[in-house]
């Protein structure tokens, strides 16, 4: 078997297992919770087989040695590891904190990045290196980096629950309202990416795997109807969030005893985390690599310069925590937008942005 | 006399105020968070709007984003704001420096009272010190206190702390600690930005960043700087002996790209790489990066076969478009009747040049003839070994010389010790702050009627509930 089966057979499970453990979630069903972490830890020992095997195409086919050979050369590989990075991170806090309720938030981040690999129609062959990308950095670097965006995300996912558990009793604070239209949007990509998968995988209506069908059953349609619709039912969606979302998830997260301070714990381990690797991975072993490819370390690149800005959102998280001594919705507010500044710096900038980390495009 | 005192001393005070209020101003955090987000919403426009690009370009860009309408005006405004040169404007570099002086006098404000904790090493304590401690436990052992004593300092090195004595009267404190340098880890973070500045600086007033572009077979001894174009004299020759972009089979991606480089001094050669993107040439403070390449053929460019004849004869033949060679051992003459710097073959079998700026897929056009009868004719592609075999033999293409041209980008920064410095200092400053924390212990022993008491008491500056079961496991082996 070839990697980008291994690959797909986890994709399987892991949207398999986003779906059981927001089940899970709802019906406290224990059995569900036990199938949820199986297709997740297979899920995880099949895409870990994946890149194994995937590493050793990629040595095979370019014979510049083993750690050259990092299959972690372009968008496709980068997605595939990040949702690896996100996954390993859940399944340590499940086994941590002893508790599954997390899954239902923290699957669908990697599940939307799954949705994205397999709508975009990203190429997903081996890409072999060009000259700039031929050093022992790439591995460190990359690998680095993606352990902080991992962190980012799993402190989003926590400061959301965190939102919705502080800011339940009033509806017209900023703050609630500032939290469900965060994970409205967020939930309506990730179901209108289901919708085209649906759409054009599913039923057929396919002109191949290759084609970008990007939001094209949803909001980019061809027919106005349809993306009238859309817009109304994304609408409809956040106010619904906005009128039930907060009881809704307090009720859940009391059923599962998880308390704010677990929250904010998580929260502030993941960015404790993130923040050094991503200054250590993304930023100074850049600034060497550059240096010794480009006779530059730092050069202001679109890519440069968002990640500093990623960076100081996340040490404006730290001083404004340890030295202003905030605390409480407004803190949790400041990790949520630095999930959407990662969000940019790693997919925005290479879609919207041109620059020297042009491998990344789609 | 006295008036003028008088007036010094109030002056004395105005000065003070103003000193105060300015170190105020840089010690709040208030500050620190002001630019923090100044200089992070600031470089979000400069990643949007292109940098010292063409003005083409630029309200190219900013027509995707206000449309066209708007967008020259759109380019004038940020043009005169400093937009399309951002990162180089006064108010950047001003925001940059307002930052640094920011981070300098916080830490020095704050710095002597985390020195004050981090020079004294632990000793024992008062009970009502220890009583503050955020964790404490109390444990109960037989016997007297000195096998208490030795099962503690035991008990202390399985948890991978040295123990201290320190009798008192009528008990014993045993007290450790580990990771005190590590409440350094913000302010070495802090002075590694501070270092990584002057740095820039240095390499700012003292160095300089430009580029040249050196056609095969000639030589530079200057290049030219990327700020104002200005020749900049290097003190040596550069010359590139070859330049050569080989491709990843069956592809036109970039494989390598390489440039063989000899430095000359005084007439001498004194030095010689083959440079490629991730391979510099550094001479006398100066270094050179594979930037780009470019195809500039002329008369003078030599055409470079390698011939075998049906015969068995080899030879290496060099020649200018529209020359001839003989193969070798026969009557044969070959001559060069066109070129084609990407000759690629399409479904049918047709060629067609493809890529007339690069040469990616270089092909040389050979007629055969005997006596002024041509034999025939062939296309021979030098990525292609099966062109080069012809009716007499086999023409290899080696290369088709002073054609290409190598890009070079060449630095000189004085103050790049600093920047390797300031990413040590950080890598450091960044782990001691997050991954290791100040842990102390304070172990009280006493007797108390025919057993000994055990009191411990504990802190951690980070990550308590790890270092809590820590001692949990001290107290565990202490009463097994």
């Amino acid at each position: 078997m070839e990697s980008f089966q291994f690959f797909g057979i986890s994709t399987v499970a892991y949207i398999l297992a986003m779906v059981a453990y927001i089940s899970y979630l709802v019906s406290k069903n224990s059995t569900v919770g036990v199938i949820a972490t199986t297709l997740t830890v297979g899920g995880f020992i099949f895409q870990t087989i994946g890149f194994g095997i995937r590493w050793a195409e990629f040595n095979e086919l370019m014979q510049l040695g083993i750690i050259r050979a990092a299959p972690l050369a372009n968008l496709y590989e980068s997605l595939e590891f990040m949702v690896w990075c996100v996954i390993l991170g859940y399944l340590l806090i499940e086994w941590k904190y002893k508790t599954r309720a997390f899954g239902a938030f923290i699957t669908p981040i990697a599940g939307l990045a799954l949705a994205f690999i397999e709508m975009s129609g990203m190429s997903r062959d081996l890409s072999p290196l060009v000259p700039a990308l031929q050093s022992n950095w790439l591995l460190a670097h990359v690998l680095l980096s993606f352990v902080g965006y991992a962190g980012f995300s799993i402190a989003f996912a926590a400061s959301i629950i965190y939102l919705a558990l502080t800011t339940s009793n009033n509806r017209k604070s900023g703050a609630y309202i500032f939290w469900t239209g965060a994970l409205g949007i967020f939930s309506i990509i990730l179901v209108a990416l289901i919708i085209d998968f649906l759409v054009f995988r599913v039923a057929g209506v396919t002109y191949g795997q290759t084609e970008n069908h990007i939001l094209e059953a949803t909001f980019q349609s061809e027919s106005g109807f349809i993306v009238l619709l859309s817009y109304i039912g994304s609408l409809a969606f956040i106010g619904l969030l906005w009128r039930y979302g907060g009881s809704i998830i307090k009720k859940i997260a009391d059923s599962f005893s998880i308390s704010k301070e677990m929250l904010d714990d998580v929260t502030y381990k993941s960015i404790a985390v993130g923040f050094p690797i991503f200054g250590l991975g993304g930023l100074i072993i850049g600034a060497i690599w550059a240096e010794q490819a480009w006779g530059r370390y730092w050069s202001w690149d679109p890519k440069e310069t968002w990640s500093l800005i990623l960076w100081f959102v996340y040490a404006f998280y730290l001083h404004a925590r340890f030295l202003r001594g905030w605390s409480g919705p407004k803190l949790a507010i400041v990790a949520v937008i630095g999930f959407g500044c990662m969000i940019f710096t790693y997919l925005g900038v290479n879609i919207f942005l041109s620059g020297l980390h042009a491998y990344g495009t789609l | 006399m006295n008036e003028k005192k008088e007036n010094q001393k109030e002056n004395q005070n105005v000065v003070d105020k103003i000193v105060d209020k300015v170190w105020d101003f840089f010690t709040s955090i208030k500050l620190t968070i002001i630019i923090l987000a100044v200089i992070s919403l600031t470089s979000v426009v400069g990643s949007v709007v292109p940098q010292r690009a063409e003005p083409e370009r630029t309200i190219g860009v900013l027509s995707g984003i206000v449309g066209e309408a708007f967008a020259p005006t759109a380019f004038i405004v940020l043009d005169a704001l400093g937009f399309t040169a951002m990162f180089q404007s006064w108010w950047f570099l001003t925001f940059l420096f307002i930052f640094a002086a920011n981070l300098i006098v916080c830490s020095i404000d704050r710095f002597p009272k985390i020195w004050n904790i981090i020079k004294e090493p632990i000793k024992p304590a008062e009970p009502d010190v220890l009583n503050l401690m955020s964790i404490k436990r109390e444990a109960f052992i037989k016997g007297d206190i000195d096998t208490a004593k030795g099962k503690v300092e035991l008990a202390f090195k399985k948890i991978g702390f040295k123990p201290q004595l320190h009798p008192e009267s009528g008990s014993t404190q045993i007290v450790s600690e580990k990771g005190r340098y590590s409440r350094l880890g913000v302010y070495v973070t802090h002075l590694s930005i501070i270092v990584l500045f002057i740095g820039v600086i240095i390499a700012m007033f003292w160095g300089f960043h430009g580029g040249v572009n050196i056609l095969e077979g000639t030589s530079t001894s200057v290049v030219y700087s990327f700020r104002d174009g200005k020749e900049i004299p290097l003190g040596f020759e550069v010359r590139c002996d070859n330049y050569d972009a080989r491709f990843w089979e069956g592809t036109d991606r970039l494989k390598a790209s390489e440039s063989w480089l000899t430095i000359i001094e005084d007439g001498k050669e004194v030095k010689s790489k083959i440079v490629d993107v991730n391979r510099p040439l550094r001479h006398r403070g100066i270094t050179f990066y594979q930037s780009s390449r470019g195809f500039a053929p002329s008369q003078d460019s030599l055409f470079r076969f390698a011939v075998t004849s049906v015969n068995g004869s080899k030879e290496n033949v060099e020649l200018k478009f529209g020359e001839s060679f003989k193969m070798p051992g026969t009557n044969i003459k070959v001559t060069v009747a066109d070129f084609s710097p990407a000759l690629g073959i399409d479904q049918l079998g047709r060629l067609f040049t493809y890529n007339p700026d690069e040469m990616v897929n270089p092909a040389a056009f050979l007629e055969f003839r005997e006596n002024d009868n041509l034999l025939h004719r062939q296309w021979i592609l030098r990525r292609y070994p099966d062109t080069w075999r012809v009716q007499h033999g086999i023409v290899e293409f080696k290369d088709l010389w002073k054609a290409q041209y190598t890009g070079l980008q060449v630095r000189r920064d004085p103050g790049i010790g600093f920047f390797y410095l300031g990413s040590f200092l950080m890598t450091i400053g960044l782990h001691a702050a997050f991954f290791m924390s100040h842990r102390r212990i304070w172990v009280k022993i006493s007797n108390e009627k025919g057993r000994v008491n055990v009191l411990v008491a504990a802190s951690s500056n980070k990550n308590r509930e790890a270092f809590e079961k820590k001692i949990d496991k001290l107290i565990k082996s202490l009463e097994g």
